[in-house]
C-alpha cells in the first residue's frame, strides 16, 4: 500500500479468461517489477481495482500466494465498472490498491479437515485458498470442495474443474440447480447436497460464499450436521469503497468489513448486530 | 492571551486575510447565513448559525482524489497518474463552537497508525479557525449534552466573544496568538470580564443537559426490535438533508469522472439514509428501509463511535439535523426514546 492509501498501482492485464457469460478473470501484473516481487498477501485479502473514468470496485484476489506469477480477479458483471471492467483486453492498464483486509485464519486450519462451500461468483474468494492448500497439502487433513452454480456454464474455473475432479488428494463435487443434457454431476441446490454428503464435523472447518440466500440455507444445513459457530467461516460482500476504514461504508456495529473482514467466523458474526 | 477588536476592524481584519489566504467566513445570502469563500465587498454575517457547516474547510462537499491522463491507443503510450494533494492555507471565521469541534470527529478516523488520509490531513493543518462563541443558544442546539459548551474552545485557534462594541478575541493556539499580533486587536482591559461573563450566562440560558450516557448500550439493546425504528423514522423521507448538513458526518463516496483524455477521482459527501449506500451487487441490500438506516445513523453516532474512540459521542449538538429535517425528526429525541424505552416489552 501506498503513503496515500487511494493512490492505485499501475498493473497491465496479461490474460483474460472468459469464465461463464458474466464473469471473466483477469490476471494482472503490477508495472512495477520491484513491487511486484515484493507483493505479499494471504488467501482471504482483496483489492481496489479501477478502471480509470470509469471507478474502482472491490474484488478478491483469487490467485495464491504460492503462485505469484500474476494477481487475479474474477469480477461478474454487475454495473458500471464491472461493465469497463469486462471490455478490457490483454495490455491495458488498470490500478490495483492492494492487499486490504484480513485473510483466512489459514494457520488455526492446519492439520484440519477443510470443507469448502462455494455457490456462483463466491467460488472466487474461495479459489484463492483451495489452490494455496493445494500448494502445501501436507498441512491438511482431507479437503473437500462441493461448487454449484445456477447451470454447468455457469461455473467458474472450468480449465480447472478436471484437474481438481482427477486429483485424489482432494474430493470434488459439482453441482447445478437442474437437470441439464450432458451434466453428469450432482443436481439440486447447494444446501440440499450438502445435507446428502453429510460431512462430519469431527476437526473439520467449513469455508462458504455465495449469494446471501445460499448462504442463510447453507448455515442452516452445517448447523443440522451439528458444525459449531466456530468451525464456519465465511467472507462478506459488504459494499466497500475506501478499503481502509475511513469512508464508513462498509460496517457492522463497531465492525468494518473492510478492516475487520471481509472474513468472519459464524461465532464472530453472532456477536455483531444483525445486520448482513 | 486576551485582546479586543471592534466589529469593524474584524471585518477589516477578516478582508485582510482574504488578501492573503482563502477565507471561509458567513455571509447573508438569499435569505439565509451560509458559509463563502470572502471576496473584497462582502458581509460577514455572525447574526445566526449558518445554515450549513463549515465541513468543506477540512473536507470539501467534493474534491479531486486523483487524475488520469489518457493517451490515444495508437500513441502507444501508457496512461500516467497523479496524485491531487491539496494545497495552501483556509481560515475559517465565525464558524460556532459546535462546526469547529465537527473535525475533532474526523481525527480518530483520518488519522490512525496504520492509515493517513493526506487530503484531510493537509487540509486540517491548514486551516486556521477563528470560533465565535454563541451568545444565545437556539431551541435546538445541545452541545451542552455532548461534552460541549456554547464557548468551547476545542479545535479552535481563537475562540471570539461578542461584547459592547466588538469582540474578545481570545487565542487558544499559537497560530491564534501570532494572528492576535495584528494592529487592528487593541488591549483587551476590562472587556476579558465582560466575555467571561457573557459565556457564563450563554451556558445558563442552555438549561440542563439531556443525559446521553445510556446511549451506547441501549441503542444496541433495540438493535432489533424493528418496531421501535420504525415508529421513530415513520416521518422521514430519507432526504439526506441531516447527513449533509451535519458538521460530524464523515463518510463519502468515490467515483470516476472523465471528459476527454482526462479523468479523475473524485470524493464526495455521501448520505447513509439512502437506499443505494449499501445496496449490494447481488441486488441485497443489508439496510433496505429507512427504519434501518436511521437504526444505523443513530447507533454510529451514538454507540459504535463512542464504543471505538473513548466515549466520544459522534455529533457535536449542532443542532441542524433538527432545523433542516423536512420532516421533523429529533436526533435528540430518537435517542432519549431509546434510552427510555422499557427494556422487558
Ligand atoms: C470484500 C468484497 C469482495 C468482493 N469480491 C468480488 C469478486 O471476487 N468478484 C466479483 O465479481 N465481485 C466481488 N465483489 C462485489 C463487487 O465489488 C461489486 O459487484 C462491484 O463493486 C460492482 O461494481 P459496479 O460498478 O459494476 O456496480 P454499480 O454500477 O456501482 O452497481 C451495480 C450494483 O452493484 C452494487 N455495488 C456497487 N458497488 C459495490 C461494492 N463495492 N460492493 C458490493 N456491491 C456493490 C450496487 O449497489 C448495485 O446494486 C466483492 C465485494 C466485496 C465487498
Ligand atoms: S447529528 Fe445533527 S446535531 Fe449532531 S452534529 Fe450532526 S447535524 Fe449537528
Ligand atoms: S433530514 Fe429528516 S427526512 Fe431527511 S433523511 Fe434526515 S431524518 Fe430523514
Ligand atoms: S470500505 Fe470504507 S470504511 Fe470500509
Amino acid at each position: 500500500m501506498n503513503a496515500n492509501p487511494y493512490l492505485p498501482d499501475m498493473a497491465t492485464v496479461v490474460e483474460v479468461i472468459e469464465e461463464t457469460p458474466n464473469i471473466k478473470s483477469f490476471r494482472l501484473v503490477l508495472n512495477d517489477e520491484e513491487k511486484m516481487r515484493s507483493f505479499s498477501f494471504k488467501p482471504g485479502q482483496v483489492g481496489q481495482l479501477s478502471v480509470f473514468g470509469a471507478g474502482e470496485s472491490t474484488f478478491v484476489i483469487n490467485s495464491s500466494p504460492t503462485r505469484m506469477e500474476y494477481l487475479q480477479f474474477s469480477v461478474m458483471r454487475v454495473g458500471e465498472v464491472t461493465t469497463r471492467l469486462h471490455q478490457l483486453k490483454a495490455g491495458d492498464q488498470v490500478g490495483v490498491r492492494a492487499p486490504l483486509g484480513k485473510p483466512f485464519p489459514v494457520e488455526d486450519m492446519q492439520g484440519k479437515n477443510i470443507l469448502f462451500i462455494g455457490g456462483g461468483i463466491g467460488m472466487a474468494p474461495l479459489r484463492t485458498l483451495f489452490t494455496y492448500m493445494l500448494d502445501t497439502r501436507d498441512d491438511y487433513q482431507d479437503i473437500t470442495l462441493l461448487y454449484g452454480a445456477r447451470s454447468p456454464v455457469d461455473l467458474t474455473y472450468q480449465a480447472e474443474l478436471p484437474d481438481w475432479l482427477a486429483r485424489e488428494d482432494v474430493k470434488t463435487v459439482l453441482c447445478v440447480d437442474n437437470e441439464y443434457p450432458g451434466w453428469e454431476h450432482k443436481v439440486g441446490l447447494i444446501p440440499n447436497i450438502l445435507l446428502e454428503m453429510n460431512p462430519s464435523p469431527e476437526k473439520t472447518v467449513a469455508i462458504t460464499c455465495g449469494p446471501p440466500i445460499m448462504i442463510k440455507f447453507t448455515l442452516q444445513a452445517l448447523k443440522k450436521l451439528n458444525f459449531a459457530d466456530e468451525q464456519i467461516i465465511t467472507t462478506l460482500e459488504k459494499r466497500m469503497k475506501c478499503g481502509v476504514g475511513i469512508c464508513g461504508r462498509c460496517n457492522i456495529g463497531t465492525q468494518y468489513v473492510c478492516l475487520d473482514g471481509p472474513v468472519f467466523t459464524y461465532a464472530q458474526l453472532k456477536e455483531l448486530p444483525s445486520e448482513l | 492571551m486576551e485582546r479586543f477588536i471592534t466589529q469593524d476592524n474584524l471585518q477589516r481584519f477578516a478582508a485582510g486575510l482574504a488578501e492573503k489566504k482563502n477565507v471561509l467566513a458567513p455571509v447573508a445570502s438569499g435569505g439565509t447565513t451560509t458559509f463563502r469563500r470572502l471576496r473584497p465587498g462582502m458581509q460577514l454575517d455572525f447574526s445566526r448559525m449558518a445554515v450549513i457547516s463549515p465541513k468543506d474547510a477540512t473536507f470539501p462537499r467534493n474534491e479531486t482524489l486523483l487524475t488520469v491522463q489518457h493517451y490515444p491507443e495508437e500513441s502507444g503510450k501508457r496512461m500516467e497518474l497523479q496524485e491531487h494533494l491539496p494545497e495552501g492555507e483556509m481560515v475559517v471565521i465565525g464558524c460556532r463552537p459546535c462546526g469547529t469541534r465537527g473535525k475533532l470527529v474526523f481525527d480518530p478516523v483520518y488519522e490512525t497508525q496504520a492509515i493517513k488520509d493526506p487530503y484531510y490531513i493537509r487540509r486540517r493543518d491548514g486551516a486556521t479557525f477563528i470560533t465565535l462563541a454563541c451568545a444565545r443558544p437556539e431551541t435546538t442546539c445541545f452541545c451542552h449534552s455532548v461534552g460541549s459548551g456554547p464557548a468551547d474552545e476545542e479545535g479552535s485557534d481563537i475562540l471570539l466573544t461578542a461584547v459592547e462594541g466588538g469582540f474578545v478575541a481570545k487565542a487558544v493556539t499559537e497560530k491564534g496568538e501570532q494572528l492576535l499580533g495584528d494592529s487592528l486587536f487593541e488591549d483587551a482591559g476590562a472587556k476579558a470580564e465582560e466575555a467571561a461573563a457573557s459565556n457564563a450566562s450563554a451556558r445558563k440560558l442552555m438549561g440542563e443537559a439531556h443525559d446521553f450516557s445510556s446511549a451506547a448500550e441501549k441503542l444496541l439493546k433495540r438493535f432489533d426490535d424493528m418496531d421501535f425504528w420504525q415508529t421513530q423514522s415513520d416521518k422521514c423521507i430519507s432526504c439526506g438533508a441531516c447527513t449533509y448538513m451535519c458538521p460530524t458526518c464523515y463518510c463519502f463516496n468515490i467515483t470516476d469522472d472523465e471528459a476527454g483524455l482526462v479523468s479523475r477521482r473524485l470524493r464526495t459527501w455521501d448520505n447513509c439514509m439512502s437506499h443505494t449506500f449499501t445496496l449490494e451487487g447481488s441486488g441485497h441490500n443489508p439496510r433496505s428501509t429507512k427504519a434501518h438506516r436511521l437504526k444505523n445513523r443513530m447507533g454510529h453516532k451514538f454507540s459504535y463511535y463512542p464504543d471505538l474512540h473513548g466515549g466520544q459521542i459522534a455529533c457535536c449538538g449542532c443542532g441542524r439535523c433538527i432545523k433542516q429535517c423536512p420532516a421533523g425528526v429529533d436526533i435528540r429525541q430518537v435517542v432519549m426514546a431509546a434510552q427510555e424505552y422499557p427494556d422487558e416489552r
